[in-house]
């Protein structure tokens, strides 16, 4: 339970990080910790304690294979959300980059020339 | 027939990148190669149409193990608007986009986005459903970024923030469901949570859901983003996200998983009708006040996606019948407004409305479009925003919402009084010296915005004709979920 537990402080630290922080570059990372806190989550999901790989060899029993081996699917997807980060990743270094090039700066809190 | 199934999102994902190879070697390929693209899907929607619900199988792997893709009547519907409002906002954008550089790039984003929506709308797999929300998602940063202006920039990190905090809470929302039913499919995922799940699990994924959904769909305590990031992007990208991101990412969503999958409980009802009813009051009186014409319009669109919201946490036949029908007719109207906007922008160089004037002797076919748009929208008969607003309020009567449909009728009168403003400065008054010398836009983006408002005119009128085939079918497997699990799964 204790190890949920941290998952979810990553998660909300890197939300704070989203939210209060004013430097973009600061925002980004904040961004990047909180979906890794969530492929973290999924990866929990499917561990078990003294697992095997979910590779069934000739020589194993069939019964021990279900009880022991872990969930592969978790891991899968997790391999799909990494690289979705990724390209978001790319997608908001670029345009940071180009909102610096238009403001000189890296300050939310100064580009602000629209008001929603 | 059914094999032609993946086609749908195949040949988008397939013409976006296809393109950006040939236009290497031909230059002016690309827009006609999305016509053509686009002018498909729309034939395959049709013939589809009033097709048997049934499922297939990508791959041959079989649910739940395989992930499919589901043809119903809801996701007719939804198929049927993004095929019709791609074709008009398509032909508008040759022309338009003409302004622009690196067009190859613009038809390849905006391919995928439609590649995301057709997607989302199909799919019947849970992560399926994540991963073409975020290629759609991801296509409309960039989208609404295209200008490289620094207010378009702005705008689309705003979107970018909040749309990426959506999207992994609805990650989040998946990972726990996941957890609890053992399985992705949404049809298995049902038949699972049916036989019984934690209360406060599926509490948590109800609320970790709705503000997912609800940051798509901009409603209102979640909406900071939309009346910045629809107006910077290009018209037609602003018709794109106005008429059919919101809708097929945030409402469609929301129907199919809390009715379909999660099976819907009277207090999410309660919720969605408050978001719904706070979207529309607050939507209308922060549009009331704007002078920059894109802006307005997505002020006005938040407001219409809460009479839709109050529709579907209604959940009595005709509530959701009122708003599938006003999905319909929004995602026309909305398309067809903005799509004048933008035209209007081609011609005199600004969306401000205290500079224009006068344009209904210089531009006739974009203001009749503009003024039919504005009656739609504004609830006037016999267009087709009087019928589904008419529907609305009838269910909010009948199920004894008396204040509610009262504060209805009263946005729809702030929504008329919004858009008489809009047809004074914009239409009528006299024409600023400045744009004399202006001309009607080229005829594509005439085409483009007429389809739009022969649908506008037509739909209200013709609803005997396509309402049982297209309306009544999605409302009939809303209120009878269990419907699905009967060809969704062998």
């Amino acid at each position: 339970m204790l190890i949920y537990f941290l998952n979810s402080i990553i998660f909300v630290l890197g939300l704070y990080c989203l939210i209060a922080k004013k430097h973009l570059v600061k925002k980004i990372i904040g961004m990047v910790i909180m979906e890794y806190a969530i492929n973290l989550f999924i990866i929990l999901i499917g561990y078990k304690d003294n697992g095997i790989p979910p590779i069934y060899l000739p020589n194993m029993e069939l019964t021990t294979f279900t009880q022991q081996s872990v969930d592969p699917l978790p891991q899968v997807l997790v391999l799909t959300s990494i690289v979705i980060g990724m390209s978001i990743l790319a997608l908001m270094v670029a345009i940071s980059l180009r909102l610096y090039e238009k403001y000189k700066t890296f300050d939310m809190s100064e580009i602000r020339r629209l008001h929603g | 027939m059914q094999n032609w199934l993946p086609l749908f999102v195949m040949v988008p994902l397939g013409v976006a990148f296809i393109n950006l190879i040939l236009t290497k070697f031909f230059k002016n390929i690309s827009a006609y190669l999305t016509l053509i693209a686009v002018l498909f899907l729309c034939g395959l929607s049709f013939r589809f149409i009033g097709h048997e619900p049934f499922h297939y199988a990508i791959g041959g792997w079989m649910p739940p193990v395989g992930i499919t893709l589901v043809w119903d009547p809801l996701s007719q519907l939804l198929i049927l608007i993004v095929s019709i409002i791609t074709l008009a906002v398509t032909l508008f954008a040759i022309p338009y986009m003409q302004q622009y550089t690196a067009q190859n790039k613009f038809y390849s984003l905006y391919l995928l986005m439609i590649a995301g929506m057709n997607g989302v709308i199909l799919t019947g797999d849970f992560f399926n459903l994540f991963v073409f929300l975020e290629i759609a998602s991801i296509a409309s940063y960039a989208l609404v970024a295209f200008g490289v202006e620094a207010e378009e920039l702005e705008a689309s990190f705003k979107y970018l923030v909040l749309g990426g905090v959506s999207s992994t809470i609805i990650l989040l929302g998946i990972a726990l469901l996941y957890s609890a039913t053992g399985t992705l499919n949404m049809a298995d995922m049902a038949i699972h949570l049916d036989e019984g799940a934690s209360k406060n699990l599926l509490f948590f994924i109800f609320a970790l859901f709705l503000m997912g959904f609800g940051l798509k769909s901009a409603m209102v305590p979640f909406h900071a983003w939309l009346p910045d990031a629809h107006p910077s992007a290009p018209a037609p990208i602003s018709a794109m996200l106005s008429g059919l991101i919101i809708k097929a990412l945030g409402i469609y969503c929301v129907a199919r998983i809390f009715f379909i999958v999660l099976g819907i409980v009277p207090v999410i009802q309660t919720i969605l009708m408050a978001l719904g009813g706070l979207s529309m009051v607050i939507g209308v009186f922060l549009a009331v006040g704007q002078w920059d014409f894109k802006r307005l319009l997505a002020y006005h669109s938040i407001s219409q996606m809460g009479y839709v919201m109050v529709g579907i946490g209604l959940a009595t036949p005709l509530g959701i019948l009122g708003a599938l029908f006003h999905l319909l007719n929004h995602a026309v109207f909305k398309s067809l407004l903005f799509l004048c906007s933008g035209a209007f922008e081609y011609t005199t160089g600004t969306r401000q409305l205290k500079q224009l004037g006068g344009l209904l002797k210089k531009m006739p076919w974009t203001g009749t479009s503009c003024s039919v748009a504005a009656l739609s929208i504004s609830g006037v008969p016999p267009f087709n925003g009087f019928w589904s607003k008419l529907i609305i309020i009838l269910a909010l009567l009948e199920a004894q919402y008396y204040f509610l449909a009262v504060i209805t009728v009263v946005v729809s009168f702030m929504t008329l009084i919004s858009f008489i403003k809009v047809q004074k400065y914009s239409l009528f008054g006299t024409l600023p010296k400045r744009l004399e010398s202006i001309r009607e836009v080229p005829v594509l983006m005439v085409s483009g915005m007429l389809i739009l408002t022969f649908l506008c005119i037509g739909i209200g009128l013709f609803y005997p004709f396509f309402g049982q085939q297209l309306l009544e079918s999605a409302r009939d497997l809303l209120i009878n979920a269990g419907q699905y699990t009967l060809y969704a799964i062998p």
